[in-house]
């Protein structure tokens, strides 16, 4: 947090912020899975002016050997900024800012991925930020976990991120670079959906525990948003964007053997149980059409998420 | 991973213990351990502290030199806080350059001292834009029995105030005079047990905690940082009921580290 300046106005008296936006307003959020070719799973994000890119490879041998698990798979996370990413050129390599969000990372995303599944094994996730704008390291959790879906890991559920802020006295949503720089606190969270609960919480600055209270509401409301969004993305590439992946004919007979229901209705009714469920099987059914191993691995993700469950009612 | 290696049967015991309220060395889920503070240990240092906490130990180090402000802030000193986790502090601890978790923890200790305003930056200024105070917080942990967090804070608070400029000795000013605090911040470090949360872990209750938070409350009870660890969850009531023990145990370990609290801060001029 930097030093609130008064010569700087962050809201006016209509309750805009510098770039237009009103306190509880995310930024415009893009999310897209599977751009890499090598990864085993990747993810893009773009989330106002961050550009970040999610990496997943494994479950794969971890090295050095002594890192290894016998009970679990360990999850690695690598936060990293381009040098270029930030005003003045950032000096390449692991600072202590982001050894601590790569440790931050790795523990939240350790507590959605069912680990048990691989033991010995490591799941490495490297985030790079190739455009940095205050928010980086929920935009980056954001793609870690569709990375990690997108690469068919089993999980309870996605991890949506967001920051809340203190700035001119007022709580706001997603805080961009100015309102972090003079802002008076910072509030980055992650959920995990399903279970409401915390697994990434951070804080700095000066709250009052109203204050603490009123911005947490705010960004589990803009949380259960991205969640949305993170869904969207898988989705769309494993219905949308098949032509990008396999060969035109394939696309065509595809198509016409599945009805495609338009994802924003059907997304929106996702909310209760028994709609996501129908949901749910209309995937499986597309996916078996098929004949690509890439995408019967994908299928099992909402098997999975029941299986996740189970395993937390243990 | 300096954690402790634990048994299987030592964690379901810890578990099972707390869900009946209670924990291996004999307290309730809510205590702390016995805290002994000692200041002016290190004569070299401009101010020291050692603290004790159960079975933890540490050494806090505050060194003071003149130096050069950042270019971006020119009316602001500089402050830096290091956490070494050496050897000799326990049987996992490898030597070498500071691993993720000292990093973590000096950071979060770092972060409530900044914060809560304890050392205004601007309060290190010699002559604006050219000379500044550059102020080295070290942390030496000597013993390792969990909840670095917590002591870590008191001891640099203790450290602090306990700090003398080194105005005459750098040819600076006239005299050698002590430092000003402004502020008295406390952390609170949590850990999931289970189905439980307990207050101020042992190193045993970390290698076994599916969780980990610490919350830093002022002398207002307002939230300074905040920081969970470890994989796992918090749920919202679990945070806020955690907030709530926060501000308490602060207000009390204030109270029990300084006879009066509110005396012991100058507040900021203007």
């Amino acid at each position: 947090m930097g030093s609130p300046k008064e010569d700087i106005t962050l809201i006016d008296e209509k309750g805009r912020r510098l770039d237009g936006r009103l306190p509880n307003e995310l930024r415009p959020i893009k999310i897209m899975a599977g751009v890499l070719n090598r990864a085993d799973g990747s993810a893009y994000v773009e989330w106002g002016n961050n550009k970040i890119l999610a990496a997943v490879y494994g479950p794969r041998e971890v090295h050095p050997r002594h890192l290894q698990n016998p009970q679990k798979a360990i999850v690695q996370c690598r936060y990293n900024m381009a040098a270029f990413s930030v005003q003045d050129r950032k000096r390449p390599g692991p600072d202590r800012r982001s050894i601590e969000i790569s440790k931050i990372l790795s523990e939240a995303l350790e507590s959605v991925v069912l680990v048990e599944r691989f033991p010995r094994t490591t799941i490495d996730v490297y985030l790079e930020v190739l455009q940095a704008d205050a928010g980086t390291r929920c935009a980056a959790l954001t793609a870690a976990s569709v990375a990690l879906a997108d690469a068919g890991i089993p999980m309870k559920d996605l991890i949506p991120a967001c920051a809340v802020g203190k700035v001119g006295g007022r709580v706001v949503l997603d805080l961009f670079k100015e309102e972090d720089n003079y802002g008076e606190a910072d509030l980055p969270i992650a959920i995990i959906p399903r279970t409401k609960e915390l697994v990434l919480l951070q804080m700095d600055g000066h709250l009052t525990v109203e204050e603490f209270k009123e911005g947490l509401k705010m960004a589990y409301e803009a949380c259960e948003k991205i969640y949305e969004l993170q869904k969207q993305a898988l989705l769309e590439k494993y219905t949308k964007r098949k032509d990008d992946l396999l060969d035109k004919e394939t696309v065509e007979k595809f198509l016409e053997r599945t009805e495609i229901p338009s994802e924003k209705t059907e997304l929106e009714g996702g909310e209760g149980g028994g709609e996501e469920e129908i949901e749910a099987e209309e995937i499986v059914e597309e996916e078996e059409e098929v004949p690509e191993g890439e995408e019967v691995e994908e299928v099992p993700e909402t098997e999975l998420l029941e299986i996740g469950e189970e395993f937390m009612e243990e | 991973m300096f954690y402790n290696v634990i048994s299987e049967l030592t964690r379901q015991y810890v578990y099972k213990l707390a869900e009946s309220g209670k924990r291996r060395d004999g307290r309730v889920l809510d205590q702390f351990r016995d805290i002994t503070v000692q200041t002016g240990v290190i004569g070299t240092a401009e101010g020291s502290a050692r603290v004790r906490l159960g079975k933890t130990e540490i050494v806090v180090g505050i060194k003071m030199q003149p130096g050069e402000p950042y270019p971006d802030s020119p009316d602001q000193g500089v402050m830096t806080t290091n956490l070494e986790l050496i050897p000799m502090a326990s049987p996992y601890i490898e030597p070498g350059p500071p691993g993720a978790e000292a990093i973590e923890m000096a950071r979060v200790i770092d972060r409530g001292i900044r914060e809560s305003g304890t050392i205004p930056l601007s309060d290190l200024v010699i002559t604006p834009g050219e000379k500044v105070w550059v102020l080295f917080i070290d942390i030496h942990v000597l013993d390792y029995d969990g909840n670095l967090f917590d002591a870590g804070t008191i001891g640099v608070i203790k450290a602090l105030e306990n700090t003398v400029v080194p105005a005459k000795d750098y040819e600076v000013g006239e005299e050698n005079f002590p430092l000003k605090i402004r502020n008295i911040p406390i952390s609170t470090t949590f850990v999931k047990l289970g189905k439980v949360i307990a207050v101020d872990p042992t190193a045993e209750e970390e290698s076994v905690a599916t969780s980990r938070l610490t919350i830093t409350t002022d002398l207002n009870g307002d939230l300074r940082a905040m920081q969970k660890g470890i994989g796992g969850g918090f749920t919202l009531e679990e945070v806020e009921t955690c907030i709530e023990k926060s501000i308490r145990f602060g207000k009390q370990l204030r109270s029990l580290l300084w006879e009066k609290p509110e005396d012991v801060v100058t507040p900021e001029e203007g």
